[in-house]
């Protein structure tokens, strides 16, 4: 009975990762096939679509545009969190609990409505949509994110060691820069990362907020429009990787270093 | 550097709650100073008011002569070690230290120079590249003095940084924190809630009680001659025999407790000589029933049986009934008090302390 137990629970696993993976293990599979459809059956193995991926410059300029903007965008999204975190956590502010509400309130909004009402207000507003605008966008996106991430780990045990650097004669932007952030540096990171991740895929935003320069994911839209090929599958199978890249960095310097300080 | 410091009527008011009433007290350069108390009794609010912390709701504070009342605490010539230590988890001991001397504008070379000097005092030289979860509690707590000495405060305040330590390790901190004061000079005011504490280490203790300072003298004072019933309480174990004031001489009182009458010299009225009827109550040390055949001049409160003991090491503490009053006695550690015996209750006259109700320094 145990045993069956066991094994039910086993299979029922097992279906859960297959579901998961096998879009992926698909996609991936098929970026090495010999022949002109990422279909089955598999004809055979090759390189090639990898090679006219790597030798394509729209391609790789949309890559360089994707990690730019997801870069830039999060550090922002992290610095205007972290600054919106230590505002609430160290001092009274009026409303405190709605206005903390409101900021984190974007995460539910759809990107579909944030990108439609960012694109009414850069007409207002006459800016000219670009890598900068999809920028915005993703802080947008994210600064919700980053927020509530910095603001879940502060805690009080951190003000009486930012009062000691007071005390010792640290201005405010002191404490914040050499005390605060540096011990916050686990879940900066952390926001940081997560927000990297998830600007690195958008494409809704990025679509509706950008015109000549594109980034990856929108470039890869355009390429499906003129039909299926392994090309795809292999860029595809490109921005997974960095994707897992980004998360095994996050795994590897915010988990094994706020495992080792604690 | 070190520095004198007055404290007029400061007063602090938490909404309904007054955390320091009217409190004045001069603190001399160079002195080592403990508030003691209970919690919540208002020495934690005093030290945040010294250390600019908090800002008292009337009253005024000076340093140095110079007014402090409303000065940040940056900008105080003050620096706190606080309970939890507060060090930078992320810096090493060496920053550590050196963070007040880098707020200043010193060079990096000459600063973990200073730093190491100052780690050098507290014995961690050694450790100076390691960071502080890699040390022990009472190492943390050295490094904290560390850090707090190295801007050369005139004033240190200490909040009770020894309460999270071992009763061993307190003791041996204890002693370092006297050392080192002494090596350095500066002025320390220290919150404790440990009446041994205090009395380990400060030059003057100041007894505090309900926002109120209650007692204020040498350790040897206060226990000898406290000046408030709450003092006498507070600062080791003591016996209250109320009684009332009979009749009054140039030099000496009579009064009448629940055991007899008993002469006092005019000495042991801490607080003055009250008038005749007014009540009073005595205050007697239990190591101090063991007077019987002393040559000076003693007082008798009859006798009294052993209604228990216990051994304590250096002595043996009794419960007595003496006409249906329980008191404490302690009894030399070389004699055997056996339930049941009978105890001359013979005191030195001059080592009664008579208070006054309501009597206190602050009131």
């Amino acid at each position: 009975m145990r045993r069956l137990t066991a094994a039910l629970s086993a299979l029922y696993a097992g279906l859960i990762y297959l579901f998961i993976f096998l879009p992926v293990v698909v996609l991936v599979l098929f970026s090495f096939q010999d022949g002109t459809l990422p279909v089955p059956p598999l004809n055979g193995l090759t390189l090639r679509w990898y090679e006219a991926v790597l030798s394509d410059g729209k391609l790789m300029a949309a890559l360089g545009n994707s990690l730019l903007v997801a870069v830039l965008s999060s550090a922002l999204a992290c610095l205007l969190g972290f600054l919106a975190a230590y505002a609430f956590a160290r001092y009274r502010l009026p409303a405190s609990a709605l206005l903390r509400g409101l900021l984190v309130a974007p995460m539910t909004v759809s990107t579909l409505i944030i990108g439609l009402g960012l694109l009414s207000v850069l007409n207002v507003t006459g800016l000219r949509l670009s890598l900068v605008t999809v920028g915005i966008g993703h802080v947008v996106i994210n600064l919700p994110l980053c927020f509530a991430v910095i603001y879940a780990s502060m805690g009080g045990h951190q003000v009486n060691i930012e009062r000691a650097a007071r005390d010792l004669g640290a201005k405010d932007w002191q404490v914040m820069a050499l005390v605060t952030a540096p011990m916050l540096m686990p879940s900066i990171l952390a926001a940081f990362f997560l927000s990297v991740t998830f600007s690195w895929d958008e494409f809704i935003v990025a679509f509706l907020l950008s015109r000549f320069d594109v980034t990856l994911p929108v470039e890869i839209w355009s390429m499906l429009r003129s039909g299926l090929d392994p090309k795809t599958n292999a860029v595809g199978s490109l921005v997974f990787l960095v994707s897992v890249a980004f998360l095994l960095v996050m795994e590897l310097a915010v988990f094994r270093k706020s495992g080792r300080s604690s | 550097m070190t520095a004198d410091v007055s404290i007029l009527n400061a007063t602090k008011v938490f909404g309904a709650f007054r955390a320091l009433d009217d409190v004045s007290l001069d603190i001399a350069a160079g002195e080592f100073i403990v508030l003691l108390g209970p919690s919540g009794c208002g020495k934690t609010t005093l030290l945040s008011i010294l250390g600019g912390f908090l800002e008292p709701t009337s009253g005024t504070i000076s340093i140095g002569g110079r007014d402090m009342t409303h000065v940040s605490p940056a900008k105080r010539p003050t620096t706190t070690m606080f309970q939890d230590y507060a060090l930078f988890p992320h810096m090493r001991l060496l920053d550590n230290v050196g963070f007040g001397l880098r707020m200043r504008g010193m060079a990096k070379a000459e600063r973990d120079e200073k730093a190491l000097s100052y780690l050098d005092l507290v014995g961690l030289r050694a450790s100076a590249a390691k960071k502080p979860h890699e040390l022990s509690g009472g190492q943390r707590q050295r490094v904290a003095l560390a850090r707090a000495l190295a801007v050369d405060p005139d004033v240190l305040l200490l909040d009770e940084p020894l309460g999270a330590l071992d009763l061993k390790l307190r003791r041996q901190m204890q002693d370092e924190l006297k050392a080192i004061q002494k090596r350095v000079g500066t002025t320390f005011v220290h919150v404790t809630h440990d009446q041994e504490e205090a009395m380990a280490i400060a030059d003057r203790i100041v007894v505090m009680n309900k926002g109120r300072i209650e007692d204020v003298g040498t350790p040897a004072s206060i226990y000898m001659r406290p000046r408030s019933l709450f003092s006498a309480g507070f600062m080791g174990e003591a016996n209250f025999l109320p009684a009332k004031v009979r009749g009054l001489s140039a030099n000496e009182a009579e009064v009448e407790t629940a055991l007899g009458r008993v002469a006092l010299p005019a000495s042991a009225f801490v607080s003055g000589m009250p008038a005749a009827g007014r009540d009073v109550t005595l205050c007697i040390r239990p190591e101090h029933f063991r007077s019987a055949s002393a040559a000076v001049p003693t007082v008798s409160l009859g006798r009294g049986r052993i209604t228990g003991s216990a051994f304590f090491g250096t002595h043996h503490r009794c419960h007595v009934a003496a006409d249906g009053t329980a008191l404490t006695a302690h009894l030399p550690q070389t004699e055997e008090p056996e339930v049941g015996a009978e105890l001359d209750l013979r005191l030195k006259a001059d080592s009664i302390v008579v208070l006054q109700d309501g009597a206190g320094v602050g009131h």
